[in-house]
């Protein structure tokens, strides 16, 4: 979709009315790429959702997508972000939270039916969890999975390979065995992006000052 | 035995029993397993299991650079592999700040429409196929190698092309190729007329499927539909019309709704799509301009073989555009498109490295098949591989 500057503004002002009307609830809005992004409270999610899709002006009646992001190193490692539409409006919000492995999210499947899956998946990718969820098992990995893929600790490789054992008549599990270990090339060139100071600038502006 | 000889034998309660279906069966459309509980022969409620072609995708994706993670998408939705590249290079191409060049924009559009009839017509077949009609499939697949056809003439590649690239796509149409297309987009329509023929007015067709699996608009929407299955229950939401990418905002084309959102509707609306689709190719091949097809930036799209025979420079970019590739600016967007089985979204996490950081894929065929409980309900048995069908389902995206 194309962005010209008319369509930029509508969006900040569509972010700055969002936080007006749920002041306790967003703590930031952003309008960066020619996207709104909406950040919000964990615990007052479904207010933020249930005000985004009944509002007039808001109207944006279908949830598109949740999905996880993992950031290891901040204080809460999950971002769990948020992706609706609105037809009438033809605009897209994107709403995001924080959370942890212990901190539970508050389902949003009370407000969006579609919402089930996607905190299934979220959960089983990522292990957030969601409060008040009606029925949050595992969705794609296997009957009796252990772990959390998509985590960054989690390896590429997993932990476990199945194979049909002959003398058992059944498929086992065994721990990952690999011939060669699995190779990460790190391409980034440290000599790129250096713009900052390099050692030894200092010298040439020390004997000025 | 003292207990049931007291009750009366019109008391006796039928406890509710369940059925598993899948996942190999050849109505599943790949494998799923569908545990049903019934009542009788009537369902009560339907459990999707799913997740046994998980592969990993994303977090593949993750650790590949840009150029890398391209052929992935080929093998989501493995019946409509361009679409899917295509959401992608626009994700790119957005956090990037490039704008492919008009010819490949176009070139883009007509094999995006391509392999929309790809889609709707391996649909629609196997989906007769599945109520009772063998026909249309043995005639339509004919049809797919033509498609696949060109698919080969411009990769080289029958399905997973990895043509669209971002920045553009990664060869040229070779010389002809337009004429041919042209020839066939004459005759499709033809082909389209011979299958509905056999379809849409057929009795034992319309006993299958009408009034079978009814969605209202406010359902739909609140269910996540979108593409057809969406546009079957009434709504006219349209991403090429409301939210145009590529080049969609210069073709003229009407889009399709159906009224009751059955299963009928949804296979009426797909047939109504592919000739709004011949449509949109005619109008693209009249209108192809001529020019580049790749941006003009070595930094991000490689530089002609030809060149890299006699310059050093171009030989430097080639090596490093396929060893480390290109780095991204920091940043995050979600581009997407209207695929053959609705809205295809790529959400991409970039830290300002040659790999994304998180490549969220939203395929539109997780959140039919969930539709697939309410859809049921109170339905037969038989109903279940008539519905599956209809919301067009492919385990590559759903499964991911």
């Amino acid at each position: 979709m194309t962005t010209t500057p008319d369509t930029l503004d509508t969006l900040r002002e569509l972010g700055s009315y969002i936080a007006s009307a749920l002041p306790t609830a967003v703590l930031s809005t952003e309008v960066k790429g020619g996207e709104l992004s909406v950040r919000v409270h964990r615990s007052s999610i479904v207010k933020v959702l249930m005000h985004l899709r009944d509002d007039t002006s808001c109207q944006f009646s279908q949830l598109i997508d949740i999905c996880g992001v993992d950031y290891p190193d901040t204080e809460e490692r999950f971002e769990v972000v948020y992706h609706l539409l609105s037809m009438k409006q033809n605009q897209r919000v994107r709403v995001k939270l924080t959370a942890d492995e212990e901190s539970p999210v508050p389902s949003v499947s009370g407000v969006f039916p579609c919402a089930n899956w996607f905190e299934r998946e979220a959960w089983d990718m990522y292990g957030v969890f969601f409060s008040d969820h009606p029925d949050l098992r595992r969705i794609l990995t296997d009957y009796g999975f252990d772990g959390h893929p998509l985590r960054k600790d989690f390896p590429l490789t997993g932990y476990v390979e199945m194979r049909y054992d002959e003398n058992q008549k059944r498929v086992i599990y065994e721990p990952v065995k690999l011939t060669q270990d699995f190779r990460n090339f790190d391409f980034l060139s440290p000599w790129e992006g250096l713009r900052t100071t390099l050692p030894g600038d200092e010298k040439a502006t020390a004997g000025k000052a | 035995m003292s207990n049931t000889a007291t009750t009366n034998k019109a008391d006796v309660e039928i406890e509710n029993y369940t059925i598993n279906f899948g996942p190999q069966h050849p109505a599943a459309h790949g494998v799923l397993r569908l545990v049903l509980e019934m009542d009788g022969e009537v369902i009560d409620r339907v459990d999707p299991h799913i997740g046994l072609l998980h592969r990993g995708t994303e977090k593949l994706i993750e650790y590949k650079s840009y150029l890398q993670a391209v052929p992935y998408f080929d093998r989501l939705d493995y019946v409509s592999p361009m679409n899917q590249e295509q959401a992608f290079a626009i994700a790119v191409e957005r956090l990037l700040g490039i704008e492919p060049p008009p010819r490949a924009k176009y070139i883009r559009m007509l094999f995006c429409e391509l392999t929309r009839i790809l889609n709707h017509i391996m649909n629609i077949a196997s989906y007769a196929m599945d109520v009772g009609a063998m026909t249309p499939f043995l005639w339509t697949f004919e049809e797919r190698e033509k498609l696949m056809e060109f698919y080969d003439a411009v990769c080289g590649a029958r399905m997973h092309a990895a043509y669209v690239r971002p920045g553009g796509v990664s060869l040229d149409l070779p010389a002809g190729l337009t004429d041919r297309m042209m020839a066939w987009a004459n005759k499709f329509p033809k082909v389209i007329d011979d299958m509905e023929g056999l379809l849409t007015e057929n009795r034992i067709f319309k006993q299958r499927v009408v009034d079978i699996g009814r969605v209202t608009a406010d359902e739909a929407i609140a269910w996540g539909f979108t593409g057809p299955n969406l546009r079957a229950s009434g709504v006219a939401w349209d991403l090429r019309k409301s939210q145009p990418y590529d080049g969609y905002e210069d073709m003229e084309f009407d889009i399709a709704i159906g009224k009751n959102g059955d299963c009928y509707d949804r296979y009426l609306v797909r047939v109504e799509e592919m000739r709004q689709s011949i449509r949109i190719i005619k109008q693209c091949l009249e209108k192809m301009p001529t020019g580049p097809v790749r941006v003009n930036d070595r930094k991000i799209m490689s530089p002609p073989r030809a060149e890299m025979k006699s310059s050093m420079e171009a030989l430097i970019h080639h090596f490093k555009l396929y060893t480390e590739g290109y780095k991204v600016p920091a940043g995050e967007v979600y581009a997407a498109v209207e695929a053959p089985k609705g809205e295809f979204g790529v959400y991409i996490v970039s830290d300002g490295t040659n790999r994304p950081y998180r490549c969220r894929i939203r395929a539109p065929g997780f959140v039919h098949l969930q539709g697939m409980d309410f859809m049921l309900r109170g339905h037969m048995l038989p109903d279940v591989p008539a519905v599956l069908g209809s919301i067009d389902i492919v385990f590559g995206e759903v499964d991911r």
